[in-house]
């Protein structure tokens, strides 16, 4: 028997809802094109926030999402980042082709590990995508006489961008092509988390046993996520890689998956501009503090980071998402933040 | 060959029981009341430091300032806990990270200031210091010393669980909170009170690891990760399951690196990651 | 009258603000870790650059220079070259100083070599690192440089047999290799070799298998930081005999902190190094007096790096009166001699590298302290990994 058609309106109604652009997203949008105009000594800044937010986005994907937290997640940065200069090193320096290669390289990886990963939860699932992160970084300074050890890999060079933008001292070719890649990929994002698919992923990140006994399968959603989120990784690391043309252990290591992590948290994870948000302002903040006191930065970000926890519980835009429920808050926070789960239908 | 099998038996077991005694605290807090706390090590690092500072500065044996690095370890986790963590304890997992993450990065950056960047030198007294040659081997005497201290804190800890009222009523909480609220015991305070008591041990083993693994202010951050291996392949909130992770993870760590010392530094993470994958609620966790 | 006073006095202090102007200032970029696990050499290394700038005044064949300090936070080329990149084009630098690791420096070279900036290698010791950039001098020293002699002195002072154990990254590989060369060159028998991994905390499974390969000399490599001092107690430990096997390593093994923290365990330890605090020469004792009533801590490698850093960037701004070209200084650099607190040193005119004396020393007890006692020395080293990989 069909299902009646009353029956499907009310999803397809919040999806068709969800996925309109709201103007403050326009405007987040316009606003990554300033520093431009604004501040043009600073984009080579920009375009590292630019590829730090796409990381963010891609760890959102599986944690904010889909509950899994990852504290292994710089090792698909790192293996986009590795394969990219490898690539360059063995003479093809073309850098979409370099881009796909290695988006490709940490997929595969993250499609492998997934199988793991999508049996396991909670601090078990934690510590295991620590262990394989932590992993993966002793193998990278095992295989010196690949990824260069410690001292990172020598002889990257890239070809200029479409034939003619060379990547230059001042960050301009490296701005526009981390900001295009971030923004095609925000896209795809949004798209697939305000589908049926994405639906069925918050499913599993609030009630695992539920969605089962609903007869969703949740594994193969775990899976595929965890891959796409892994192939994303792995273009930032990519990116990262061309627009410096250097690689290091540093792409790959705990320091990295854990920076991540707080820059998402504080964003606000589940909302897709969490990441964006966390990314950019926990970047600015460490440069502009680093700026002022090179030894003692990590104390104005740590009281940062407390602040923060204490008054805005959810991360920036899940307490600004909390003060536009109240009276006050809706009036002037209303179209700024991003839907909750303010559904009509049961 | 049965020496060196039971040297590395001896020095993965000394190595264990410091483990043992850092995450013990973070195993106990986390399966009571599933407060994440990351800050678990800086009580560590401030233990060592208030050693440091006793032992330098005041000129204190060894020895008695391990009693006041417990103290005061526990009483700066008490000031912690009032004032900022409480407020979290239904907050999600992923902001009690971020605040406790923020008062590791402050304590860093404080301890930078307060201490400078070096490596803190720590004089043992000289009995602690050099080896015994027993029956073929020769045994480090500050491991001997490590072992035996850390075995009479863990058997008092032991005891203290076992045997007294106070004790039953931390059980129960760990068991079962809402039964034991339902009971009229103080979970509150049951709560605070195993909070400093972890805090303390863990500002204990900052002592002791001064001499054997070194003292600077990253040490709240590098240690972390251990911490959090033998809490995850111990079990949340089980004491025996901390003490069997420590000593499997010590003493694989020694093995690995005796036998295979190419690929020692991956011994440690494959150990982890079968036993978490085998048991994912660690040895001893509940399921 | 009085009208025509002032004016003609504000047109005075106008003329003499625009000439002030017109005499500019030199930015120096500091790029370096001041954060993190690598922040202690990173304050070293300004403690020295903050000494010279004392006692040397803060302006140059005119002008008058200035800092701008960047933390790059530990091993992130990424971010090193990106703060190079600013402190040039955001901040107007002259000139590019610090580089306490290798890929920074590595990444950083670039930078140099694009925008034709001078740049001074305070710390970075691979050999490699100074043929990434026509515009880089080194003024600290080269693993290889220091390693290779060892292994030659070793085996002319009786080491027959030796065992190496390195950190298993870059640096430690570099100090392996170079002293397997040496050693085996001179004719000796290397028995047994192992890397151990860089985070490691424990060394007596290591320490034990050196011990049971009985060799006559056991070659370690360990970076600064708690790893030295860990050694030194594990040797005598594991009951280790100094007096039978010589135990040798580069300097960092018996830095002060580590001799502190070992106590007599360290008495005997043979390293290999450019420099030490305990330097017998006027000059390094004033400069040790200098620093530690300045800093209250003795200075170490990274701090003397810093200061010769200095010395060689006001050198070359004298000599070229003040022009910041990047071509113009390292051509003033090429050859550059000087007395620095280490001894003497020269920058090498063909690579731009450091050459200086290389010092064999012995921890003893003088005075009821714990020093390393230079009592052999090897003279106008260069650095040699050039000439190998060139063959």
């Amino acid at each position: 028997m069909a299902v009646s058609s009353s029956a499907l309106a009310g999803p397809h109604q919040y999806l068709q809802a969800q996925i309109r652009w709201r103007p403050i997203e326009i405007a987040f949008w316009l606003a990554t094109l300033l520093p431009f105009v604004l501040t043009p000594n600073y984009l080579v800044l920009a375009s590292q926030i630019a590829i730090t937010a796409l990381f963010a986005l891609s760890l959102d994907l599986i944690l904010g999402y889909a509950g899994i937290v990852s504290l292994g997640h710089a090792a698909f940065f790192g293996v986009g980042a590795y394969s990219a200069g490898l690539l360059s090193k063995w003479g093809w320096g073309e850098p979409l082709t370099g881009v796909i290669v290695a988006g490709l390289a940490a997929g595969l990886l993250g499609y492998l590990v997934s199988f793991i990963i999508a049996r396991f939860r909670h601090l078990a699932l934690i510590m295991i995508t620590l262990g394989f992160g932590l992993l993966l970084v002793e193998a990278a300074n095992s295989a010196g006489w690949l990824t260069g050890g410690a001292d990172g890999l020598q002889g990257v060079h890239m070809w200029p961008l479409l034939g003619t933008f060379q990547f230059d001292l001042y960050g301009y070719t490296a701005y526009c092509y981390a900001l295009i890649v971030l923004f095609l990929c925000f896209l795809l994002s949004r798209r697939l988390i305000n589908s049926p698919f994405g639906l069925s992923l918050r499913g599993i990140r609030e009630n695992i046993i539920r969605m089962r006994a609903i007869g969703a399968e949740s594994r193969p959603h775990i899976r595929t996520i965890y891959t796409i989120a892994a192939v994303m990784a792995g273009i930032a690391g990519a990116i990262l890689t061309q627009t410096t043309e250097t690689v290091s252990l540093g792409s790959l290591d705990f320091q990295r998956s854990a920076d991540i992590l707080v820059m998402l948290i504080l964003g606000g994870t589940g909302r897709l501009y969490g990441g964006l948000i966390g990314a950019t302002i926990y970047l600015i903040a460490r440069d502009q503090f680093s700026g002022i006191n090179p030894q003692y930065w990590y104390f104005p970000i740590g009281i940062l980071l407390i602040l923060v926890v204490l008054f805005l519980p959810n991360g920036i835009l899940g307490g600004l998402a909390r003060l536009a429920e109240t009276e006050r808050g809706r009036r002037w926070l209303g179209p700024l933040t991003a839907p909750s789960w303010r559904g009509k239908f049961p | 060959m049965i020496t060196s099998v039971l040297g590395v038996l001896f020095d993965g077991f000394a190595y264990g029981m410091l483990l043992f005694l850092l995450s013990v605290g973070l195993s106990v807090t986390l399966g009571m009341m599933n407060f994440v706390n990351l800050a678990h090590c800086t009580f560590a690092m401030i233990g060592g430091y208030v050693s440091v500072t006793l032992m330098n500065g005041a000129g204190w044996p060894f020895l008695a300032t391990l009693p006041i690095a417990f103290l005061a370890a526990a009483a700066i986790s008490v000031a912690f806990e009032r004032t900022m963590f409480h407020r979290l304890y239904r907050a999600s997992d992923l902001d009690q990270c971020l605040l406790t993450i923020g008062v590791v990065f402050v304590s860093v950056a404080v301890t930078a200031y307060l201490y400078g960047t070096s490596q803190q030198p720590v004089s043992l007294p000289n009995y602690l210091r050099g080896s015994l040659h027993v029956a073929g081997l020769t045994l480090g005497v500050y491991r001997i010393f490590l072992i035996v201290f850390a075995l009479a804190v863990t058997a008092a800890l032991v005891w203290g669980l076992e045997f007294t009222r106070f004790g039953a009523q931390i059980r129960a909480a760990v068991d079962n909170q809402r039964m034991a609220r339902g009971l009229g015991i103080n979970v509150d305070a049951a709560f605070a009170i195993a909070f400093a008591l972890g805090s303390g041990l863990a500002g204990l083993g900052g002592a002791l690891a001064i001499d054997m693994v070194g003292l600077d202010p990253s040490f709240a951050l590098a240690y972390l990760v251990y911490v959090l291996i033998v809490v995850a392949v111990g079990g949340l909130g089980s004491i025996g399951g901390s003490f069997a992770a420590a000593m499997l993870l010590g003493i694989s760590d020694m093995a690995g690196k005796y036998y295979f010392p190419a690929i020692g530094s991956f011994l440690i993470y494959l150990v982890m990651i079968s036993l978490l994958m085998w048991r994912p609620s660690g040895i001893f966790g509940r399921r | 009258m009085r009208r025509a006073m002032t004016g003609f006095a504000s047109f005075a202090v106008l003329l003499a603000a625009t000439s002030a102007q017109a005499q500019g200032t030199v930015k120096i970029g500091v790029v370096m870790s001041y954060s993190g696990q690598f922040a202690d050499p990173g304050s070293q290394i300004d403690n020295g650059i903050k000494l010279y700038m004392k006692q040397n005044g803060d302006t140059v064949a005119g002008k008058k220079i200035e800092l701008i300090r960047k933390d790059s936070g530990g091993i992130a080329p990424d971010v090193a070259k990106r703060l190079s990149q600013e402190v040039i084009v955001r901040d107007g630098a002259d000139i590019i100083a610090g580089y306490d690791l290798t890929p920074n420096a590595l990444a950083a070279a670039d930078v140099s070599a694009q925008a034709k900036k001078f740049m001074v290698d305070m710390n970075a010791a691979t050999s490699v690192i100074i043929t990434k950039s026509p515009y880089m001098v080194r003024t600290s020293f080269t693993v290889w440089q220091v390693n290779e002699v060892l292994g030659t002195w070793a085996f002319k002072n009786g080491v027959r047999k030796a065992y190496t154990l390195v950190a298993d990254f870059g640096p430690g590989h570099d100090g392996e290799a170079a002293f397997i060369k040496g050693f085996k060159d001179a004719g000796g028998e290397i028995v047994g070799s192992a890397r151990y991994p860089v985070a490691n905390l424990d060394f007596s499974a290591f320490l034990q298998r050196a011990k049971d390969a009985n060799p006559d000399g056991i070659y370690i490599w360990v970076p600064g930081g708690p790893q030295p001092a860990a050694i030194g107690k594990t040797i005598v430990e594991l009951g280790i005999d100094k007096n039978k096997v010589k135990i040798m390593g580069q300097g960092e093994l018996t830095q002060d902190d580590a001799l502190k923290s070992m106590g007599d365990a360290g008495l005997g330890l043979i390293t290999a190094f450019h420099y030490d605090a305990n330097h017998q020469s006027d000059l390094n004792r004033k400069f040790v007096a200098a620093y530690n009533a300045e800093f209250k801590r003795n200075p170490d490698m990274f701090s003397v790096g810093g200061y010769d850093g200095m010395h060689a960037i006001y050198e070359t701004l004298k000599k070229t009166g003040g022009n910041t070209d990047g071509t113009a200084l390292i051509n003033a650099v090429k050859g550059m001699k000087w007395e620095s607190p280490r001894g003497p040193m020269m920058i090498d005119p063909q690579t731009r590298d450091v050459i200086e004396t290389v010092y064999i020393r012995r921890v003893e007890k003088v005075n009821g302290r714990l020093v390393n006692v230079e009592f052999d020395k090897i003279e106008n080293v260069k650095d040699p990994w050039q000439a190998a990989t060139a063959k």
